[in-house]
């Protein structure tokens, strides 16, 4: 079975006033990965080496960039585009400006967590780091086949105390809220 | 020089890619590094970075801080792993204010991050502690025969800024330990290029479009196989190989080993003991080139 692609072109109506958040480039900028957003002048550099843009028609890292820079704020949060980036951080490497170009689209995908817009592949591995400490659900049979595999026990986890530590995290608790509402 | 360390399996590791785990602890065990287990351990962190930066930051955090109670440095197998707790490690050092805030949320389960300890990937550990004399004198078999394609992939080498580990334009590590085993390493196009694993499950086209685009540049200089020193690298070459070729009607048949598993052949183990089996694509052939011109 093939998922397709299935991204929802970026929205290009023509941009209202009233939709500008003139403040959302700073709001970004004062966040830890964001802080060398204003130096972007648009040359294009992150979407030519993007290995991702080569094989989509809508993910342009340049775009995102500069949708931020304009303030729209909305728009870009509310775009599918945002959540294909491969966090491979060739941008980032090669931005001459020195923007870290896949840092501002996880301080975006963040912003646009908080908001309830993630995911399901994220939001499965958040409920099994809570359940088990680990990303994934390892199976029992894996874990036992490891004697015979000569491979020493799995070292355990420690849900109990990684959800300690974790209390207070806005995501964490607003998927909690989304939980007690499905169930009412 | 006898070198000791924590190992950090990770979450990929366990959950589908043992044949990694066996052949990377024969292979540093003989070399003389030691492994110690790790009492205790969570994911990475890395996961969860695109939906919170935080919950990163604490996951690896928790992580380091255990490693610290043992006094010993961190080996990793999965380079996410390696440059998610590399980068948290370093960030947190040097911003104090950033470090008070998740040692607040480490002390709800009584843990601390004190900056002690530090993070190698099990390639790091090969070059700088073993040293390639020590893995060239432990080749008794050496792999003259075959012509391969290496890949590293995206977390061991950037951001450069934060991993500063080779160089992530050119990387030569992988290339020069390869050739260490006697095996010719190919150059191909594109070879720093991501395999596409982190889009999976967001777009699993997309994902696969660029394992597909690797494997056909590696086919092209006709490499006999394929090296990585990745889980998820490995997932998207090794697992989904057939299925790439069904997709987009193409035929590779490119063995995808570890490189532990290529360096044990040229230590002289047997396909069995380093977990050959448990590989997808067939590697008869290769294990045929091997085994037909070292009798």
């Amino acid at each position: 079975m093939m998922e397709t692609a299935n991204q929802k072109e970026p929205n290009r109506e023509p941009i209202k006033a009233s939709e500008i958040d003139p403040k959302f480039k700073y709001e970004i900028s004062r966040m830890h990965g964001g802080e060398k957003l204003l130096r972007c002048f648009q040359c294009g550099t992150c979407t030519s080496d993007c290995p991702v843009a080569r094989f989509s028609d809508t993910y342009r890292p340049r775009t995102i960039i500069r949708m931020v820079q304009l303030g729209l704020k909305e728009r870009v949060l509310n775009s599918d585009t945002l959540w294909l980036c491969a966090a491979c951080f060739t941008c980032t490497d090669r931005c001459p400006q020195g923007v870290e170009v896949a840092s501002v689209i996880r301080v975006l995908r963040n912003l646009a967590a908080e908001k309830g817009i993630v995911p399901q592949v994220f939001k499965d591995q958040a409920a099994c780091i809570l359940e088990s400490g680990y990303a994934y659900k390892i199976p029992d049979l894996r874990i036992k086949k490891r004697e015979t595999q000569g491979l020493p026990p799995l070292p355990k986890g420690n849900p109990e105390s990684v959800c300690r530590s974790l209390k207070g995290v806005k995501f964490l608790e607003n998927k909690e809220k989304e939980g007690e509402q499905s169930e009412q | 020089m006898s070198s000791k360390y924590l190992i950090f399996l990770g979450c990929a590791v366990p959950y589908r890619v043992s044949s990694y785990e066996i052949s990377a602890r024969k292979v540093l065990t003989k070399l003389g590094v030691e492994l110690v287990e790790m009492p205790e351990f969570n994911c990475c962190g890395l996961p969860l970075d695109p939906v919170s930066h935080e919950t990163m930051l604490i996951l690896a955090a928790r992580n380091l801080a255990l490693a610290e109670q043992t006094g010993l440095n961190i080996l990793t197998l999965c380079p996410g792993c390696a440059g998610t707790l590399k980068k948290v490690n370093k960030t947190l050092k040097e911003d104090e204010a950033l470090r008070e805030q998740i040692n607040g949320h480490l002390a709800e389960s009584g843990l601390e991050f004190k900056g002690t300890v530090e993070v190698k990937h099990i390639l790091q550990v090969l070059m700088e502690d073993v040293g390639l004399e020590k893995i060239k004198t432990a080749v008794v078999n050496p792999l003259t025969m075959l012509k391969v394609a290496e890949h590293v992939g995206c977390h061991l080498l950037r951001p450069k800024e934060y991993i500063g580990f080779d160089d992530p334009e050119d990387p030569q590590t992988l290339k020069t330990l390869i050739e260490a085993t006697g095996a010719t390493c190919l150059d191909y196009i594109n070879e720093t290029e991501c395999c596409g694993a982190p889009s999976v499950g967001v777009s699993d086209q997309v994902a696969l479009q660029l394992a597909r685009d690797k494997l056909n540049n590696v086919k092209m200089v006709e490499a006999q196989a394929l090296i990585t020193i990745c889980p998820f690298c490995h997932i998207m070459f090794d697992t989904n190989e057939l299925r790439i070729e069904r997709m987009f009607n193409e035929v590779y048949g490119i063995p995808v080993l570890h490189y532990p598993q290529l360096l044990g052949l040229a230590m002289g183990m047997t396909p069995e003991e380093l977990a050959f089996k448990d590989l997808r694509v067939d590697t008869s052939k290769i294990l045929k080139l091997v085994f037909e011109d070292t009798k």
